[in-house]
């Protein structure tokens, strides 16, 4: 790790990171309290673990953290494709690449070795995440206005399936960082790379 | 406004926190929202630190004035909500509002008046037979509450915009309020105060509107979310004057759209 090591993570991507990390912990904290208000399953999720006091304060906070959590993704997401660096750097991904690289990392061995490089894995943890951040938002939208955006309601069905369709997003979301946090814990030197750009 | 016997206090978590928004100082207030902490019933309201707002309330409460502004606009004054047939309706709808369903108020027909004040040319009150013989037309909508459920209801009644016609109101105006039987009030903004499926409701699926669902009269908007859709109305004033509302007061978002 010396200076004259290559920029891994570019400045803007480690900033659109770290927003997007405040903004998902807040939309994900004050989201548990807003289900918690009508809950569609048997269960609710321990006030502890929620923000906002009660469904207003939660919802304050949703619908401020939801502004940061599409600009900041906006921007990175056409950052990342005009920079070409979202091409680069996720693709190409096989299934195949996925599934050695799935072996090997199970066996505790998957290789590191080239920072620059995302291996198939990572690669499909993170389109998945994008694409799954992008149906956060729009089935989010169908939440907040489903009057409003009648095209993007009737393609997840009605204002009900929406809020399914938002609800396991939210999972599928928790699943993925809870996956990302083991792997920067495995891998520190990562996230000193995702601090320093090197 | 406060009309309620005290034999309420203790029953009621939600007329509890009412009156005392309305009768104890600030001070006082908070002590009595740090108390109610451990009351289950009442721990809903503890977020009303927002009254009390400090940086981060503060800066969450311009945030909900930006998204005022964001709604009105992206709301479409010709866009109509999604209608659906009778066989989608649920039954039983359900009852809401800040009290329980014992506390449900009973207003009487005979004496009942309809105020009308504010920017309007023809303030004389209503009879509820003179509104009855206003036309009249039903629509079959999804009620979205805040909390998230939905349910979906059949109410007629006479188009909001024709009323406000009818009384010559300032439709240049920016704000329609609301005060209610139950010592609810709420206000809308003009352009969701003139949407063809705004309503001053006078029945639920073809009968008189029942008190739960807010004899005698209601407002209802399926562009907006439930709390703005006020129950029992006895008062409607056309202003320029910011009105705010119950729970607009206390934290939720004004503009509620949908
Ligand atoms: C405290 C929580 C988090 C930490 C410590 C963290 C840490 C990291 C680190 C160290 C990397 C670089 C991995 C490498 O170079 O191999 C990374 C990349 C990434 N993280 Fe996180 N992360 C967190 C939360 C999140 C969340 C909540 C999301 C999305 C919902 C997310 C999405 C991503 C994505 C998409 C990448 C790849 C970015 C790119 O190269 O374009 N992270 N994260």
């Amino acid at each position: 790790m010396t200076d004259s090591m290559p920029t891994i993570h570019p400045a803007w991507l480690r900033l659109t990171h770290w927003l997007n990390v405040i903004a998902v912990v807040i939309l994900v904290m004050s989201g548990w309290r807003i289900y918690n208000a009508a809950p569609f399953f048997d269960f609710k999720f321990a006030s502890e673990i929620t923000l906002g006091g009660w469904l207003g304060g939660a919802i304050q906070w949703h619908f401020a953290a939801m502004w940061l959590l599409a600009a900041n993704g906006l921007i990175y997401l056409l950052l990342n494709a005009g920079t070409g660096r979202l091409w680069t750097k996720f693709f190409p991904l096989s299934p195949r690449a996925i599934v050695t690289d799935l072996r090997t990392a199970l066996r505790g061995r998957l290789s590191h070795d080239d920072p620059q490089q995302y291996n198939s894995v990572q690669r499909l943890a993170y389109l998945f995440v994008m694409v799954d951040s992008v149906l956060l938002v729009l089935s989010g939208l169908v939440l907040w206005k489903s009057v409003q955006f009648p095209l993007l309601r009737e393609l997840l069905g009605d204002y009900e399936t929406a809020r399914r369709v938002h609800f396991f997003a939210m999972a599928a979301l928790v699943g993925f960082v809870a996956v990302h946090l083991a792997m920067v814990a495995l891998l520190p030197r990562t996230l000193l790379t995702m601090i320093r750009g090197r | 406004m406060i009309r309620k016997s005290p034999k309420l206090a203790g029953v009621d978590a939600a007329a509890v926190i009412k009156e005392a928004l309305q009768r104890i100082d600030v001070p006082s207030r908070r002590k009595f929202l740090q108390s109610s902490l451990t009351l289950g019933g009442l721990s809903l309201l503890t977020g009303c630190s927002l009254v009390e707002a400090g940086g981060i309330e503060k800066a969450l409460m311009k945030i909900s004035r930006f998204n005022d502004a964001a709604q009105a606009w992206l709301f479409d004054p010709s866009r109509l909500a999604p209608t659906y047939p009778e066989s989608m309706i649920t039954r039983p709808f359900p009852f809401n509002a800040y009290y329980g369903a014992d506390k449900i108020r009973q207003v009487d027909a005979d004496s009942y008046r309809l105020e009308v004040t504010g920017l309007v040319a023809d303030k004389h009150a209503w009879t509820l037979d003179e509104l009855r013989a206003l036309p009249q037309t039903d629509q079959v909508t999804r009620h979205i509450c805040v909390e998230g459920w939905s349910a979906i209801g059949k109410w007629g009644g006479v188009t909001f915009s024709s009323f406000l016609a009818r009384i010559g109101a300032d439709t240049s105006a920016k704000y329609v309020g609301f005060k209610c039987a139950d010592d609810y009030y709420t206000s809308i903004d003009m352009p969701t105060a003139l949407h063809p499926q705004t309503q001053l409701t006078l029945s639920y699926d073809g009968a008189t509107l029942p008190p739960k669902y807010g004899f005698p009269m209601k407002l209802r908007m399926p562009t907006k979310l439930g709390y703005k859709n006020p129950k029992h109305i006895q008062a409607i004033f056309v202003t320029n004057t910011y009105p705010g509302g119950f729970w607009e007061d206390q934290g939720y978002n004004w503009f509620g759209g949908i």
